[in-house]
């Protein structure tokens, strides 16, 4: 079992020192920073910024947008490179691709011609050692891992749908099985249910938390969504405008497994109230604040 | 919905039904010369009686046809993959196929002949050269419009170019791949019969301007009707195919019946 700040307690949000983490490091962005594009065209994406995630933490990125949340989100999935700075996941730098990355955007992108089983199975043909194994195990193993995966997230049975007999919440879903099925020791969210309507996205907080609880990723979500942040995250990170850098980063110690209806206690609202004052003064005044 | 489908095939027939017996009844009431517009019935005279003669031309014509379309396809596909891959590869060649696929095919049957001599070389060579380029633009479409995120999920995962091409790619440019190819059957086609007509003693292309060199005008229509027939029927063959693989891209009408 890896190492996990101890949800168990409940109690006010305290502000972290994110200097002290004594379990296993799992992202580390050392003084990383991002420009797009070069000389006068040059858009700065992201300013100097450090992050350090524990392995198993669950960290809820927040900001204005636009900020570079999803900038961070790249540098970690290797999709962009740093233009200062360097970022090691797993104490390897992450030019070195071995490592095991789930990605879910808030476009599903299962591809029309697959069934959801399928789809879901499409990092198996990609990772190893699932790959080569992919032609013999399609059928039976790697068949039932896919459908075990959609059982927990309430699509047992869908597994021979095709995409489009399935709502955006239910592809949702597939896309969370999908990002899942190859066992990545990370998880890299953007925005994952930025699309849907309200009550099926208090739905899907709970599955994923259920599945973090159950799988234990290291997990990078962005979301603009402040009740999301408190609902799932371990902690979590307060961005200013563009070019983003981090302006406040606190633990969230609401005891495990949180409710909806948790997020209505004065408790939880006050933390929303506090994360909102800073984005507001994040997009009034993006070079002030504390990094 | 089979009614409606139905009904639609009817109404397809009817037209074609009608189009035929009124040519029939305005050669016969104007008294139409056989030498200007020879009548339906003629012309499927001519053919039924002279169709011993005209079967190696259509074989001919038919050979012709798939050589070049088959060429075109394997030329088209190699370009459009690299073209749509490589966003530099598009920008830089671009312009010079748009500049080759502008310019009039019937231009470049005369250098074929020049270089090859006349027959059945310079036939393929028009059909390839008119055919290629529906399928070269729709390969290149259909690759550059795969989502960003789709291939961010695969690179995240260590894919390689080669991974995200195989796996999302190629199945998502099928269905651009197998329209081109209707269109590009119809235009080999056209390509060979060209060149057929220019400089060739053989084929469909060569039979009609003998034809109507020397005045056998019944014939002339003949040829054009059976190539209208080769046509269609090739187009059918394609269309068949391209249900049958890329079904998924046309599901809304199988949304309704289900």
């Amino acid at each position: 079992m890896r190492m996990q700040p101890n949800p168990a307690f409940s109690g006010s949000p305290v502000p972290s020192d994110s200097g002290s983490e004594s379990a296993k490091v799992a992202i580390e962005l050392s003084d990383v920073s991002v420009t797009f594009g070069r000389g006068e065209r040059a858009v700065p994406a992201l300013s100097t910024t450090t992050l350090r995630v524990a392995d198993g933490e669950f960290v809820a990125l927040v900001g204005p947008s636009g900020c570079g949340k999803s900038t961070i989100l790249r540098l970690v999935a290797g999709l962009v490179q740093p233009s200062t700075g360097v970022v090691i996941l797993g104490g390897r730098e992450v030019a070195a691709k071995a490592l095991r990355i789930g990605m879910a955007f808030q476009n599903p992108t299962m591809l029309p011609w697959m069934t959801i089983e399928q789809n879901i199975m499409l990092p198996l043909k990609i990772v190893e050692p699932y790959r080569s194994q992919f032609r013999k195990l399609k059928r039976t193993a790697f068949r039932d891992k896919a459908n075990a995966l959609l059982e927990q997230v309430g699509l047992k049975g869908f597994g021979r749908r095709f995409p489009w007999q399935l709502s955006g919440g239910m592809l949702q879903r597939a896309n969370l099985c999908r990002a899942l099925i190859h066992e990545p020791r990370m998880l890299l969210l953007d925005e994952p249910f930025g699309a849907l309507d309200q009550f099926t996205r208090e739905e899907l907080w709970s599955i994923l938390q259920d599945l973090w609880i159950l799988h234990r990723p290291t997990v990078l979500l962005v979301t603009h969504d402040l009740r999301e942040a408190g609902f799932l995250g371990s902690r979590i990170c307060v961005m200013s405008a563009r070019p983003g850098r981090i302006l406040d980063d606190r633990r969230v110690t609401f005891s495990r497994p949180r409710t909806v209806a948790m997020t209505f206690e004065p408790d939880f609202v006050a933390l929303n109230q506090r994360l909102r004052e800073f984005i507001v003064d994040a997009r009034t005044a993006p070079a002030e604040g504390a990094a | 919905m089979p009614e409606i489908d139905f009904r639609q095939k009817a109404w397809s027939a009817g037209l074609i039904v009608l189009f035929f017996v009124g040519w029939e009844l305005f050669c016969l009431i104007t008294g139409m010369s056989d030498l200007v517009l020879p009548r339906p019935s003629q012309i499927i005279a001519t053919l039924v009686t002279r169709f011993p003669v005209l079967w190696p031309h259509i074989i001919q014509t038919l050979a012709t046809t798939m050589a070049g379309f088959v060429l075109g396809v394997a030329l088209g596909v190699v370009l459009g993959a690299v073209i749509g891959v490589s966003r530099t590869a598009y920008d830089t060649a671009y312009p010079l196929l748009v500049g080759f696929s502008s310019i009039p095919k019937v231009a470049l049957v005369p250098i074929f002949v020049l270089w090859f001599g006349s027959g059945t070389v310079p036939a393929v060579l028009t059909s390839l050269s008119i055919c290629f380029f529906p399928i070269v633009v729709n390969i290149a479409t259909g690759l550059a419009t795969t989502e960003p995120e789709m291939e961010d999920v695969l690179k995240a995962l260590g894919a390689t170019k080669f991974d995200i091409l195989w796996n999302v790619g190629l199945p998502r440019t099928m269905p651009f791949f197998f329209a081109s190819l209707k269109v590009a059957i119809s235009y080999a086609f056209v390509g060979a019969v060209l060149s057929e007509t220019v400089a060739s003693n053989r084929g469909i292309g060569n039979v009609m301007m003998t034809a109507s060199s020397n005045f056998n005008v019944p014939l002339v229509f003949a040829g054009l009707f059976v190539l209208a027939g080769l046509g269609v029927a090739l187009y059918a063959v394609f269309a068949i195919i391209e249900k049958r693989v890329t079904g998924w891209a046309t599901r809304k009408n199988d949304l309704i019946t289900t």
